[in-house]
This record gives C-alpha cells, structure tokens and sequence, in this order.
C-alpha cells in the first residue's frame, strides 16, 4: 500500500515550475505526487503549513563535513543533522579531510556513511588532485563512478596554471563542476585577514582582494581554453564580481557562489581578534559587501553557500594568526540570507529559493530544485516571519564557531523532508 | 653641533604642568594596558604624570617604595627580548612586588598547549598582573578576556607597544617640553612595526603631526588612514621635522624581498652626521633599541647629543612602574 503525504495551504514556490502560490502539495512513496488543489485530500499523513513556505529542498553545494578524520570537529551525521536544522535536504561535502576525498574507495565511504548515518542527501565533491597537492591529476573518472558529483581541490586553488588547464580539460571530458578556491597564495603570504586599513591597524599580516582576484582572471583566461563548467567557490571583493560579471557576459561558463557572512559582516569585526571571525576568503570592506549583494541582484552570483566548517573550542580558541580559518553555517544559513537580501528588499523569496536549491541543484546536475511530479520529495517548510535568536549553545552541529550568536533572526525552516520522509523538525 | 652644556632638548618646562594636573585627577579604571586605541589624551596624560613622579624613585639610594608589597607580577614573554622584560621586571621589583618569570622560546601550538591554557594555570596559583610579549597580534586582547588577573601588553606582533609608545612620549614631553604641534617622523619598516603603530595612535592622540618615512614596501599608503603622512624621499622632508623616531632594520625582511640590501636601505633612510648636519639644529633623534650601528643609525649620532636614546631607556623604567601601579589600582579598587 502506498504512502500519502500532503502538505496543505502552504505558500508553495517551485521557481523551476513558476509555480507561486498557496495550494497543496501531495508526495507519494518518496515522490512528489501533485501539486495544485486537485491533490489527494485521503492522506495518511498531513502537515498544515498554513502561513508558511513550501519549497524545494534547500542544497548546500560547499560544506565541510569532516569526515573521515575530523571528527573530534564534525561527523557526516552530526553535519547532515545539522544541516536538516537549517532546511537543507542536501548536502555537497568538499574533499579537504584527512585522508582528503581523492581516490573512489573514499568516495564511496563518504556515499555509504551519508547512507547509514545521514540526515540529509549528501553529494561527496572530489579533489582534483592527489592529496590535493596541485600536482597529478586525481583518478576523477573513477571518483564519478562512486558517485562525486564535482571537483575541487577546495582550500587549495590549483596553483600551477599547467595543471589547471590540464584538469579543467579532464573534469570538462565528464561535464562535470570544476569549483576553485580562488587563492594566489603568494599574494595571500601568511595573511590571516583582509588587507586594508583595519589589519594595518590591528597589525595582523593581510590577505589582498588581489589575491583572489588574480586567480579568478587566470582561471577565466584558462576557463577560455579549456570549455570546463568552471565555479569561484564563496566569492568576497567586488573585483572578483567584476571579472565573474564579465565572463559572463563573454558566454563563458563561468559562475560563483557567495556566503552570508560576506554579505552581511566586514574586517571591521575582527577588531576584537575574535577568531570567531576568522575564515577564508576573510571579511571584506563595505563596498566589497554591496558588490557581493550587487552581484545576487543582478544574477552575477548564481547560488548561495554557507561554507560550512566547523572547528572545536579547542582549535578557535587560540591566538588570531595561529587560529584555523572557517566558522559554521548550517544552521544560520536561511535567516542570514532573508536578513542580507530579502529584508533589505534586493530579491523576493522566489528568487531566494532559486538560489538556495535549483540553481545549487543544476549546477551540480543532481535532483531537486523543483517540485515537478515525479522528482524526489526533497521538500523544506519555511517559516518567513518567525523571530529567534541565535544561540551556538543549541546547534546540532557539533561546533559552535560561530560570529553571529546572539543575532535576533527572522526566517526558519519548521521541517525538512528527504524523499517523502520528515528528518527534522522544530519543536518535534 | 650643540655641545651636551647647551643641550637644546633639555627643556625646564616639562615637570611644572605635573603637580596642577594631579590634584583634579579621577582613580584610574582600566584593569589592562593593550594598546594605545583604547586610551583617551587624559589617560595618557595621567600615566606620563604618575611616571614623572617615579622617576624620582630610581634617583634615591633605596630604589624602592611599597605600593605592589605582596602582589605578583608575572613576565610572560613568547618572543626573545631582554631589555624589555627587564624593564618590567625591575619597575615591578622597585614598586616591592614579587616578580616571577615565565621563559617560553616556542609558540603555544608548537607545544601543543594554548597560551590561554598555559595563562590560566598560571593565574590559578595567584597572579595579579601577568606582563606578555607574543609574537601574534592581538594576544594580549586575547588574554584579557580570558583571565581575571590585570594584563600588561609588552608587545604583541606587529599589533602594539604600548608602554614603548608611552615612554617615548615621555621622553618627548621631557625634552621638548610639549607634544601638542609637534613634527614627528618615524622611520624605516613601519609596516611590521608595533612601535610604529602605537606611536603614531598616541602622538596623534596628544595632537603631534606624523609623518612615516620609508619604501612602499615597508611603509604602505594605508598609513594615511590612520592619520599619518607617507613620505618615501627622507632626504626631502629632513628639515621639517622636530623629532625622527628611527626604527630598526630587520635583516630578515631582505629575504622576503621589501628592500634589496642593506647597503641601499642606509644610502635611502640611514641617519647619519651628514643628513643630521641638514636637520633642524634640536632634532630630536630616537630609538626604540636595539640599535644596528651603522645601518639605520650611524654611531656617532646614536651617541651625539641630539640622541635621546639612553634616556628613553632610563624613563621606560618609570613609565612601567606608572603602568604597573595604575592597572593595579584599577584591580583592587574594583575589589573594594
């Protein structure tokens, strides 16, 4: 016998579809069924989301989950808990564990913990190179095989401009993503911050918005050769949005993904050394902020990210130069979003749910993204209007780094659904 | 050259404002000292005229008096320098406090054991002021936050210098008389330079005009941000200034390619008796040591009587002991 759930007078917004519009939404054994008012009124199962947002899944494309071999950090089940918290139905995990994700045995381990173990979908993404080292090229047939669905050699931009041409031709033979890290690390030295005035001050050593900029240029001039799907993963100055803008403009294949943090927060806040505001790329200037918002207006940017990377009290909790980069996301990734765009009135929660899960979905070419009959029933339940305050002392996830506690939020998913299955919900 | 008899930086009028501006003065408050951001003229102003009155200490035949008895001071420093640390560690014996010394040559990570760890076992067998020099920026912020104990920033990566700063404004105030309009230039690798930094934040701050002096690659147009002039032709600007700072040159420095050589570095930024001669005749020439003898300071003005170097040594001692006297006033006046 089959199993009927409906969700019922939700606001259901499915961008694919063009669907916007308070109606009812039917899934059936894993899939959605219908949606419109002629759904199935005789379900087993009803959810009431009167007042609330029905959607795609949310997908997070840039995550780190840590393992294997972190997992004093982040587990595949406390992360994908974690992120069903925040209203993700899918994950894609980067590869910088330990061993890194470049072989297709550690593909598979990754595939089949996120089997046992996971809340959530999770899309294991694989390095580029051997152990990530910018040198031979990984064995990326075989990894796809396994099931990565992109490739990165995530923290690690591809230094040598011979071996990322080389890649890009290779991971273009499977039209697969190509996402760089966009770091020239001889610019960036040993900064652990923006470069500008607040470092000169605070006498921390900087990273430049050139050393991001210089690698995004190349990799356009490469990306030119070599015809790859090419991706700047979490975008921070406003000259990196420029060449992206242009590309663009240009035909080329290019497209990017920006964070909340570098939407709403600046170099300013690391005035405390609170390493809490510490991460890679690292805050930028105001006008880098509302280049990065520009970009989201004007479709430079193609998806929302929160680069999810999580460190314990024990790692943070050290001097701002010897601190690890990175702070978590998961679970705050929604209201910040709803705070950086839609409260300040650039896009409307159509275009938010775009970025947030079909144009994730498409570019990783995996389902979701859509609420299409037939398509998995990856669904997440938003309440747009409800008010909360961030407190680390609640996350799932097993870090608490975060800079934004404390922040009086308004947005949050109430439940999140993975293949017609409810795997997280507030207050249940 | 002024012979030392007509010495033109010893100026009477320094000591006299002291005695009027005590009497009117609020307790001190600030349980720390992390950089000169966080203090307003009057603080400054405050510790200078507290120094000036323990200056008067190191002239006495018994170099002591009570006002730490009973209270530990311990010197943390996580990056090799004597001078400094003896400089606190007698202000903190000269005002009758107990002084212990913690020596680490490797940084926390290194040892696997955080500096916040290591500061925490430390303040539970009974510290009242823990004194840090540290190789990041921002440690000794950081420390504050995590103690109970008053902290003591002696130097915290290329982030600040505060009681440097402060002993050079008083070695100023002393010589010049006043600080209010005057020309200052700090020359050399501003950019990695605490000193620098808190200098210019406190001369600022008592209403001096800086100008920082040096490449591109060690003095960085950012500068001007924070209120400084950027200058990268010394030779042009000699004569304008009232006091030059002269900050030392780091051999290292070459190795990541800001300057070619050393021998270019003198020939573009050296001091020496020629450029002096095309000074103002009462320059005021400053070091915060150790000096490189001939490189960034010819010996013969580092020892001429412009040079205010050995006496900026002697006053950091009084300086200290102000600071390590005013943060614990702020502790255990909170404790009352």
């Amino acid at each position: 016998m089959s199993h009927t759930l409906l969700i019922r007078r939700g606001r259901v917004i499915d961008p694919a579809c063009a669907i916007d519009e308070v109606t009812n939404v039917a899934i059936r054994d894993g899939r959605i069924f219908a949606v419109g008012r002629s759904a199935p009124t005789d379900a087993q199962q009803v959810i009431d989301a009167d007042g609330r947002i029905v959607a795609p899944g949310l997908i997070d494309m840039h995550v780190h989950l840590r393992e294997p071999g972190h997992e004093e950090k982040e587990t595949i089940g406390s992360g994908t808990a974690a992120a069903a918290a925040g209203g993700f139905t899918a994950v894609a995990c980067m590869p910088n564990t330990s061993p890194p994700l470049d072989s297709d045995a550690q593909i598979e381990f990754v595939a089949r913990q996120a089997v046992r173990v996971g809340r959530t979908r999770v899309y294991p993404i694989g390095a580029i190179t051997k152990g990530r080292a910018g040198k031979e090229l990984a064995e990326i047939g075989l990894m796809i095989r396994a099931g990565a669905v992109a490739f990165s050699d995530d923290g690690d931009g591809i230094a040598d401009a011979g071996v990322c041409l080389r890649a890009m031709q290779y991971v273009s033979m499977f039209d697969r993503l190509f996402i760089q890290h966009c770091e020239d690390r001889a610019l960036a030295g040993r900064g652990c911050m923006h470069q500008g005035l607040v470092s000169t001050r605070l006498g921390l050593p900087g990273i430049p918005s050139i050393a991001e900029e210089a690698m995004i240029q190349r990799d356009v001039l490469l990306q030119r050769q070599a015809g790859v799907r090419y991706h700047v993963a979490h975008i921070s100055t406003a000259g990196a949005v420029a060449i992206v803008r242009r590309a663009k403009r240009e035909g080329q294949a290019v497209t990017c993904e920006v964070c909340p943090h570098h939407l709403l927060l600046t170099d300013e806040a690391c005035g405390g050394y609170d390493t809490n505001f510490k991460m890679n790329p690292p805050l930028r200037t105001a006008g880098d902020v509302a280049a990065c918002i520009e970009g989201v207006r004007d479709g430079t940017i193609d998806c929302l990210v929160t680069d999810h990377a999580p460190h314990g009290r024990q790692d943070k909790e050290h001097e701002f130069p010897d601190a690890p980069f990175g702070i978590v996301g998961l679970e705050t990734a929604l209201p910040l979003f709803v705070r950086a765009l839609i409260e300040s009135g650039v896009i409307g929660w159509p275009r938010l749910i775009e970025l947030m899960s079909t144009a994730p979905a498409r570019l990783l070419r995996v389902a979701g993204g859509s609420l299409a009959a037939g398509e998995p029933a990856d669904v997440t339940i938003i309440d747009p209007e409800t008010e909360w305050t961030i407190d680390p002392g609640r996350f799932l996830s097993q870090s608490r780094n975060t800079p934004f506690a404390g922040w009086v939020v308004r947005g949050r998913a109430r439940t999140t659904i993975v293949g017609g299955e409810v795997r997280w919900a507030l207050d249940g | 050259m002024g012979s030392s008899a007509s010495n033109p930086n010893d100026h009477p009028g320094g000591k006299q404002r002291v005695t009027t501006m005590e009497t009117r003065r609020a307790a001190w408050t600030r349980r720390h000292l992390l950089q000169m951001d966080d203090l307003s003229r009057e603080e400054i102003e405050h510790i200078l005229d507290t120094a000036e009155s323990f200056k008067e200490v190191s002239t006495r035949s018994v170099k002591k008096v009570p006002a730490l008895r009973g209270r530990v001071v311990v010197t943390m420093f996580f990056e090799e320098s004597t001078r400094t640390r003896m400089s606190f560690e007698l202000a903190a014996q000269r005002l009758g406090a107990d002084v212990i010394d913690l020596q680490e040559r490797m940084s926390s990570t290194k040892k696997g054991e955080s500096l916040i760890d290591t500061a925490r076992n430390i303040e539970a067998m009974g510290v009242d002021v823990m004194v840090l020099r540290h190789p990041a920026a921002g440690s000794a912020t950081h420390l504050s936050q995590s103690v109970g104990c008053c902290v003591v920033n002696a130097g915290d990566g290329q982030h600040a210098h505060p009681t440097q700063a402060l002993l050079d404004l008083f070695t100023l105030r002393e010589c010049k008389g006043r600080i209010e309009g005057l020309k200052v230039a700090i020359v050399g690798d501003v950019a990695h330079s605490r000193v620098a930094r808190s200098n210019l934040r406190g001369l600022l701050k008592l209403g001096a005009q800086v100008t920082v002096v040096g490449p591109p690659t060690l003095v960085p147009r950012s500068f001007e941000a924070l209120g400084a002039r950027v200058c990268h032709d010394f030779d042009a600007m000699l004569g304008e200034f009232d006091v030059i700072n002269m900050l030392r040159v780091q051999n290292e420095r070459i190795e990541s390619s800001v300057f070619p050589s050393v021998r270019e570095y003198v020939q573009f930024f050296g001091m020496n008796a020629e450029r002096l001669r095309r000074c103002r005749p009462d320059v005021l020439i400053m070091h915060p040591g150790p000096v490189n003898r001939g490189i960034e300071l010819a010996a013969d003005v580092a020892d001429g009587p412009n040079s205010s170097i050995l006496r900026q040594v002697t006053n950091g001692l009084a300086v200290r002991m102000a600071v390590l006297f005013l943060v614990n006033q702020a502790a255990t006046g909170q404790a009352a």
